[in-house]
């Protein structure tokens, strides 16, 4: 039983970075009908344009390797780039394509995150780097002394840092105005347009949203994992979380994103030995294959409201 | 741009003027063939006619939600308040004063209606306490979208979307409103209901209408001055009241006559009206 729940907890925690990225899915595609295969490109960029301006900055500046001051300069500057690149592509890939079909704007961005790729290993370098966030991947003491349960305190920050990203989102989608006008928008664009909010803006706000959620996610990827172009398919394992949560829910994000965590950790430990292992990377697709069938819309995803 | 000064009276004071516009859908279907008409300010100004007969055309061409369908107007002039406004974002009219509610209402389905409302004061640089005015205001004139605040916009009934478009469109504290078919798809009681609250926000906050209309009759009842657009020209123009009593206008679209539904063209009376277009 401890080990079941070890293993279950570790999973759910990994699950909420995928929810994470499967986020920044969601709200692309809510906003501006674009399914953003370039997001795990995204999550890849962020995490070695952190890294690297962590390497150059003492260089630059002369301050202390490792310390606060070059962490939160290199957050900062990347988050910045991640910005600057969300709306770069929104203006410069996806605007020309407006009023284009779905699929080619999907081809788009397919084509982007090759590119994206690119830039990142062609201003960083392509080697293995290690990041450090100062978080101990260490047991934590309490629940290993009185329940006898490993969990990561790793784990436990990661998913707290998304678990506060996810909410304040949230929040924020719910309760400002910005928020409201990004799901009108989501609702219908038209209608958006003829009250006077301005789409391009609307757009750029969400692609500069998603790029912020990218570089959570690649910061905390690439600590557990190392930053490398691997990263690009871990954030690919969003795909599941969406066909289980539904292309167009946020709570769906969240909630397929903890199944999908939970759900490959188990079969790995459960399943895995009788299949001889390492389905760990292939079970979440064949789950989700399994789910369309039953359920295509996803767990909460929104169905068309028709009334007329 | 020279306005042709056939009509005295209401050309007299351009609030807003459309000087003989040229419409074309995907760079090569023609669809408005040079169309000129105006609203003086505080009026409610009646556009009437058949289906595809270019009376939405005409009204996103003023609130340029044009070019999102890919159209263009590619001759003549639009202008409000003496400025042209042909070239401005929909964004930038609003700013402006002037708001179009869509034909078909387009609520935003998955908002409550007081978020839809809300949504309405996007490019007001309004305080949360003018917003919060302007939302009794529309409340009081909309009780119903009172009763109705907390639902989901996508499961009121037609007659509460309708009010609840009008009324996220005078959130954005609007001079002109340009309301395309408000009758469709409602039962006959709702329609007077609505236009009723039309009249009375044009009289009570001055603000003017261009109507757009099938419904020809109805329209003609709460409008001052009306046109009748026919395949992309404006065929007839007059009073409200003018039309209403006309012969032709009553055999067209009440079918008061014989022979059925007609053409324009083949009536006799408008022939002679028709010199002064194109
Ligand atoms: N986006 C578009 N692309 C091509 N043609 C269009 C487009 N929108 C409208 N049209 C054409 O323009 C003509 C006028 O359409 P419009 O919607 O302005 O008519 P309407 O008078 O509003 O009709 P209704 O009473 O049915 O609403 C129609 O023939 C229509 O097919
Ligand atoms: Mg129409």
């Amino acid at each position: 039983m401890q080990f079941f729940l070890e293993v279950l907890i570790g999973g759910l925690l990994s699950g909420v970075l995928y929810a994470l990225v499967a986020l920044g899915f969601v709200l692309i595609f809510k906003a501006s009908g674009v399914f953003n295969f370039a997001q795990g490109a995204m999550v890849f960029f962020a995490a070695l344009t952190f890294v690297g301006f962590t390497e150059v900055l003492p260089g630059w500046t002369g301050l202390a390797e490792g310390g606060a001051v070059v962490f939160w300069l290199a957050f900062v500057l990347a988050l910045v780039s991640m910005v600057v690149l969300g709306i770069a592509t929104e203006k410069i890939v996806l605007r020309p394509l407006v009023n284009q079909p779905p699929i080619t704007l999907f081809m788009a961005t397919i084509g982007l995150s090759y590119l994206v790729e690119g830039i990142a290993q062609g201003i960083w370098g392509a080697n293995v780097r290690g990041l450090e966030l100062g978080i101990e991947d260490v047991p934590i003491e309490y629940m290993m002394e009185h329940h006898n349960i490993l969990i990561s305190s790793f784990d436990l920050f990661a998913a707290a840092l998304a678990g506060v990203l996810v909410g304040s989102l949230a929040l924020f989608f719910q309760y400002t105005k910005v928020g409201r006008a990004l799901r009108a928008v989501a609702d219908d664009h038209q209608a958006a347009l003829s009250i006077g909010i301005p789409l391009q803006h609307i757009w750029a706000i969400v692609w500069g949203v998603a790029g912020f959620v990218a570089l959570v996610a690649g910061l905390i990827w690439g600590a557990r994992n190392g930053v490398q172009f691997a990263l690009t398919f871990t954030a690919l394992k969003a795909l599941p979380v969406l066909i289980l949560g539904g292309f167009t829910s946020v709570p769906g994000a969240i909630v397929g994103g903890l199944i999908i965590g939970a759900s490959e950790k188990l079969a790995e430990v459960y399943v895995g030995p009788f299949v001889g292992g390492g389905i760990e990377s292939w079970f979440p697709y064949v789950l989700a294959l399994l789910f369309l069938l039953v359920r295509p819309e996803g767990l909460f995803g929104e169905r068309h409201i028709d009334r007329v | 741009m020279s306005t042709e000064a056939t009509t005295a009276g209401v050309r007299a004071d351009p609030y807003l003027s459309i000087n003989n516009i040229e419409v074309i859908y995907d760079h090569v279907i023609l669809v408005l063939k040079g169309v000129s008409m105006s609203v003086p300010k505080g009026g409610i100004v009646a556009l009437l006619g058949a289906n595809g007969a270019g009376k939405s055309t005409t009204l996103k061409s003023i609130s340029n939600l044009l070019r999102a369908e890919r159209g263009d107007v590619t001759k003549g002039s639009i202008e409000f308040k003496g400025a042209r406004v042909d070239q401005m974002t929909p964004n930038d009219l609003v700013r402006r004063g002037v708001v179009q509610v869509m034909e078909g209402r387009h609520c935003f389905g998955h908002l409550t209606i007081e978020e839809n409302l809300l949504t309405g004061a996007y490019t007001r640089r309004a305080s949360g306490a003018e917003v919060r005015n302007s939302l009794d205001l529309v409340y009081n004139y909309f009780p119903r979208l009172k009763e109705r605040r907390k639902s989901q916009a996508g499961y009121t009934s037609g007659g509460e979307q309708q009010m609840c478009a009008i009324g996220r469109a005078i959130m954005a504290n609007p001079e002109m409103v340009l309301l395309d078919e408000p009758s469709m798809g409602l039962a006959p009681q709702i329609v007077e209901e609505i236009f009723e609250i039309v009249k009375d926000l044009n009289a009570k906050e001055q603000v003017s209408f261009l109507l757009a209309e099938q419904n020809t009759m109805v329209a003609l009842r709460y409008a001052d001055f009306g046109y009748i657009l026919e395949n992309g020209r404006i065929v007839m123009e007059g009073e409200a009241s003018e039309l209403a009593d006309n012969e032709d206008v009553k055999e067209f679209y009440l079918g008061l006559s014989s022979e059925g539904r007609k053409s324009f063209r083949e009536v006799k009376h408008y022939r002679r009206r028709k010199r002064w277009l194109s």
